[in-house]
């Protein structure tokens, strides 16, 4: 499979990164270079094989359910969640009007 | 089978309706993060690092709300997988703010299940229907953007990001508004009798995404759209109406369905096309590397099923063949957790005072419960208190009704001043003189007075003319100034008249 | 007096404890040493400051009597993809510059406990995405290696290439790196220092901007094998903030180190004598099995077959969990925002919302970056899920498998860790598939999730440092080190670059 540049133009619009035309002709022998060389691992035979679900064999461990239990990973620091923010008026971030 | 259909100018049209109901999951924590749930809390107050999506934040399970996850599909008779896994949905919205919602899509946590809707032969639904339910996966919520807080911008509040969510996805069973209300009124009374959702619609912790198509009957299935978002029973239905109206439409003037998200606007009632989802229709589904396959545990299973309380069904089925209340009234009892709660509780308090079995005092509970007692708080409106309309203050007047101490009447007068004062019943029919007199003596006395005073009548009674004996027992009760035990002057009457 | 710029993690801890030295005293020679480096570009911002209040803390911890921390006293380099409260952290993107997290790192937070300070946050490869440092916002990494009579700057490599560059000049006489497909190994054996990457989840990933999360783990980057086994030690454990963190205890790693392999057997993988490797790494290659045997071991040969297809398996399965972790950098809560300008190309609409997001994300992330965040959207997209992301998740199954079976004959496995020395910084730029093929070997273990580790080996023709590789079982980074202690003790390593800078 290979990509053209209507093809890189939607993937980039899919992952929002804005692209003149030269950058994307640039991209389309770029991508299609490296799209071409992972190909080769259709020639893995992979019958019966299982894609990895966990790099070491785990599974998944649960939390109690308490209320900023941390406060490292709890609610209640709006400053600190603020504190970065290109626009924060009134406990919110501001966002370019949103019309749904 | 339903029979509702839409009268297009080329013919009848049948809607095929499916409902994805994203149910909050009763939890105080969210479901990746530490921070509360609690509703209307300040914006952005109830926010942790990780729901913010500040980099190198990471994703920690919460049990509580797998628990109820589980305990929910196990309350919709539906497998339980114990390997699941969790996957991103891929998309860029400013309420996600990880740029991924972290969902179940290849692996969720509760597959195949169903459900029960009851015949409402006057809502349109001639007999009990079976909806199955295709799946239940566990998600995040989303943040939520505000739009008329400022004239160029929107505002982002977080407190929802990262709220836990069941996802519970029907299969596209339902054939009519009414089965999709009835559908999502049921679900939500086996959430609330789970525990596992509020079911508060208002609070937004119950919506419906509405998928509606429309096809001639027996034909396949038509193109569906999906309407995001509904927050009430009645918004469902409306949305299915008019969706389906839109399209038989759109059809019958040549034109195609589009596969598209759409908005339902309350104020009139219609759907539109959501512009802000349009090309989002790629989301690059794959597991969440974050996150390990959740496995559950047979023991935690057992915990899960051995918690669950009396569902519904079972709830109604009992309450007709072990209690012996009727259909209707099994149903109405049943419908929610608050109403089968007071009407239990009522029951074994009553059935105690009395010394009866439960069985023997049902009706009588039910009755009271379902129309006496609503009937006396709805005549006195803001004058009563409900607060003082105890569990112990109505057994002990069912309890005096059922020993033949207070009449029917007396009952609902005793029940008035308890509403009104919070006084004791016993002592209300004291003070009062709210009592029935079942002494014989006394109203041997006074039949015996009738009598004598009624020859005339008696004479016709006994010469056949039965019809009268509700005058003596009216005379009677007058005498006794309406306070005699009916049982007894009935007694008296016909040993005395002969 | 010596030269405290001199000394390693174990050096310069013992001296503090026994007060040969002061803390404050090696904070402020390696503060000045930093400084005086700005040539190597191996620091974003610098932190003297930190550095000297643990120092301070530190002595007055001993003065008072109190028992010291594994790392009391080292001044450290934290490597800019590791959130520290209050001091930038940029991932080396313009899209994070001037982000200031108010939270730190499980990992730094671990070190700041075992008394370690911090010198600055280390420059890398945007987003960990390089394998010669070439690709931060903030300019290029120079080795502080040169080729014999040349004076052409030299790839640190990458990721790490800030880490590595800073302990190879000896401006710190240790760093955190992270290691996604080699991002530690590499770079320390471009730089003629040691490096591990400890089993997955045995350092706490809470913290470190992510690249692909599968893959990423911390490790430290230093200048000998002990040294690397201490600040591991200091660095790892258990954290309840991952849910892919290992809960184990962390082993005595440092007290358990010994170079003894008698009764050790080690795996030699056929498939790694790849074309394209230099005859240089190849004998060094030799060199090392020699080595091992004279430490008692003994050599055996292995198969992991599926070596080759390791890297194109990589480059799928890293690519598509970056585009992921990634999509948070959006310019609504952090970070940098760009508006397009209205009526101008594709913002023609006016500045939404998702015009915002594309203007911010051209803006904010690098020419790699970007590619890399395509080729992740592409191979995860309606329609080519399976034939990529599936398939590479299958075959990375059968490279760990391979692993599997090859433990079954042996305990550690050797090979190189790199095909070729360092090269001149813009020399491998035409084509971005030669840049990925540095990391063939390196990237197995990676998808294995691993315990792997670089030790320098030897000098070739050119006077630039070669390393060798070092594989072990899960969790077994004490085989791992103990086979890199063996190495070092008879490599004898002791080339140091010259000081240009
Ligand atoms: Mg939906
Ligand atoms: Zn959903």
């Amino acid at each position: 499979m290979s990509v053209d540049k209507a093809t890189v133009a939607r993937i980039a619009s899919l992952a929002r990164i804005h692209m003149e035309d030269a950058e994307l002709e640039r991209m389309v022998p770029e991508l299609n270079g490296i799209l071409e060389w992972v190909e080769q691992l259709g020639e893995v035979d992979v019958t019966g094989i299982e894609p990895m679900a966990a790099v070491i064999p785990n599974s998944l461990r649960l939390r109690d359910d308490v209320v900023d239990a941390d406060p490292r990973t709890g609610g209640g620091r709006r400053a600190d969640v603020l504190a970065n923010a290109p626009v924060a008026e009134h406990g919110f971030f501001g966002v370019p009007k949103v019309i749904e | 089978m339903s029979n509702y259909r839409i009268q297009g100018a080329t013919g009848e049209w049948e809607v095929v309706i499916g409902l994805e109901v994203h149910a909050q999951v009763t939890s105080n924590s969210k479901l990746f993060s530490g921070a509360a749930t609690a509703f209307g809390a300040e914006p952005n107050s109830q926010v942790s690092l990780v729901d913010a999506a500040m980099p190198g934040m990471l994703p920690v399970l919460n049990r509580e709300c797998v628990r109820q996850a589980v305990r929910t599909g196990m309350a919709i008779d539906a497998q339980i997988n114990a390997w699941s896994r969790f996957d991103r949905k891929n998309y860029f919205y400013a309420d996600l703010p990880q740029g991924y919602q972290i969902s179940q899509l290849y692996h969720p946590i509760v597959g195949e299940g169903q459900l029960l809707i009851e015949a409402d032969e006057k809502a349109g639904i001639p007999e009990d229907k079976i909806i199955g339910i295709e799946r239940i996966h566990i998600e995040q919520d989303a943040g939520k953007l505000m739009h008329d807080q400022h004239p160029t911008m929107s505002y982002v509040d977080l407190n929802r990001s990262g709220v836990a969510l069941m996802e519970i996805v029907s299969r596209p069973d339902m054939r009519s508004p009414a089965e999709a209300g009835a559908y999502v009124r049921k679900l939500r009374a086996i959430l609330r009798y789970v525990g596992s959702c509020d079911g508060n619609m208002e609070e937004g912790s119950m919506r419906a995404d509405v998928n509606v198509s429309v096809r001639r009957p027996g034909e396949e299935f038509g193109t569906r759209t999906e309407t995001k978002n509904v927050n009430s029973v009645r918004f469902v239905m409306q949305t299915i109406e008019h969706e389906a109206m839109r399209q038989v439409d759109v059809l019958e003037a040549g034109g195609k369905i589009v596969q598209e998200t759409r908005l339902f606007d309350p104020g009139t009632g219609t759907t539109r096309t959501m512009r802000s989802k349009e090309d989002a229709h790629d989301y690059r589904y794959f597991p969440d590397p974050d996150l390990l396959p959740l496995v559950l545990e047979e023991d935690f299973l057992a915990e899960c099923r051995a918690s669950l309380p009396e569902l519904p069904d079972a709830k109604r089925t009992r309450y007709t063949d072990v209690l012996g209340l009727t259909p209707y009234n099994a149903r109405e009892l049943t419908a929610e957790v608050e109403t089968f709660a007071r009407f239990e509780t009522l029951l074994a308090e009553t059935a105690k005072a009395i010394g009866k079995d439960e069985a023997k005092v049902a009706t009588q509970v039910a009755n009271w419960s379902l129309s006496v007692a609503p009937g006396v708080m709805k005549a006195i409106g803001d004058e009563g208190d409900p607060a003082n309309a105890t569990a112990a203050a109505q057994a002990s007047i069912l309890a005096m009704a059922d020993k033949g101490e207070i009449s029917g009447g007396q009952a609902k007068e005793i029940f008035e001043i308890v509403l009104k004062t919070g006084r004791e019943p016993s002592e209300i029919a004291d003070a009062e003189g709210l009592k029935q007199v079942s002494d014989t003596g006394a109203i041997e006395a006074a039949v015996d007075a009738i009598i004598a005073a009624n020859a005339d009548k008696v004479e016709q009674y006994r010469g056949g003319k039965e019809a009268l004996f509700g005058f003596f027992v009216g005379q009677t009760m007058k005498a006794m100034q309406g306070k005699a035990n009916p049982g007894v002057v009935n007694q008296l009457l016909k040993d005395k008249l002969g | 007096m010596t030269d405290l710029t001199q000394l390693g993690v174990k050096d310069i801890r013992d001296g503090v404890r026994d007060g040969t030295f002061t803390a404050r005293e090696v904070a402020e020679s390696l503060n000045a040493a930093v400084a005086d480096a700005a040539a190597l570009n191996a620091f974003i911002v610098t932190t003297p400051d930190h550095a000297l209040a643990a120092a301070d803390a530190v002595d007055a911890a001993r003065a008072s009597g109190e028992t010291l921390g594994a790392m009391a006293g080292v001044p450290i380099g934290m490597k800019d993809l590791f959130a520290t409260n209050g001091v930038q952290t940029t991932a080396a993107s313009h899209i994070l510059e001037g982000f200031t997290p108010r939270y730190e790192s499980t990992v730094s937070q671990k070190l700041w406990d075992a008394g370690a300070g911090m010198l600055g946050k280390l420059n890398l490869d945007q987003f960990a995405m390089g394998s010669s440092n070439e690709t931060s916002y903030f300019g290029n990494v120079a080795s502080p290696w040169r080729k014999d009579g040349s004076n052409q700057p030299m790839s640190p490599g990458g990721s790490s290439g800030g880490s590595s560059s800073a302990v190879a000049a000896r401006i710190a006489p240790a760093a955190t790196g992270t290691d996604t497909g080699g991002s530690i190994r590499q770079p320390a054996a471009f730089t003629g220092i040691c490096g591990i990457k400890p089993t997955y989840g045995r350092c706490s990933r809470w913290g470190v901007v992510a690249f692909a999360s599968s893959l990423d783990q911390a490790g430290p980057m230093a200048r000998s094998v002990e040294d690397c086994a201490i600040m591991l030690g200091a660095m790892a454990g258990f954290d309840p903030k991952d849910s892919t963190s290992l809960q184990m205890d962390v082993p005595d790693w440092e007290g358990a180190l010994s170079a003894d392999l008698r009764g050790k057997r080690v795996g030699i993988p056929r498939e790694y004598r790849m074309e394209g490797t230099d005859q240089a790494i190849l004998d060094s290659w030799e060199q090392g099995k020699a080595w091992l045997k004279d430490a008692g071991a003994e050599i055996v040969d292995v198969s992991l077959p599926h070596t080759k297809y390791a890297l194109p398996a990589y480059y799928i399965i890293a690519p598509a969990e970056a585009s992921s972790n990634l999509a948070r950098y959006d310019g609504v809560r952090y970070g940098l925002r760009d508006l397009p300008e209205p009526g101008s190309g594709a913002g023609a609409s006016g500045s939404g919302l998702q015009d915002m997001y594309a203007a911010t994300r051209a803006a904010g992330f690098g020419d790699e970056v970007k590619r890399r965040i395509l080729i992740g959207t592409y191979v995860l997209s309606a329609g080519f899920y399976d034939a990529y992301y599936t398939q590479a998740q299958k075959v990375r199954a059968l490279v760990a498998r391979d692993f599997e079976r090859a433990f079954e004959q042996c305990d550690v496995i050797l090979a190189p860790t790199t095909p070729t020395a360092s090269f001149p910084l813009g020399s491998m730029n035409a084509d971005p598939l030669t840049m990925y093929l540095n990391d063939v070997f390196a990237v197995p273990a990676s998808l294995a999730g691993l315990p792997a580790m670089s030790v320098p080996a030897t000098i070739n023709a050119d006077g630039l440092p070669l390393g060798l590789q070092l594989v072990g079982r899960p969790f077994d980074e004490q085989g791992v080190l103990n086979a890199g202690l063996a190495i070092q003790q008879r490599a004898g390593f002791a080339a140091k670059p010259e000081k240009w800078w």
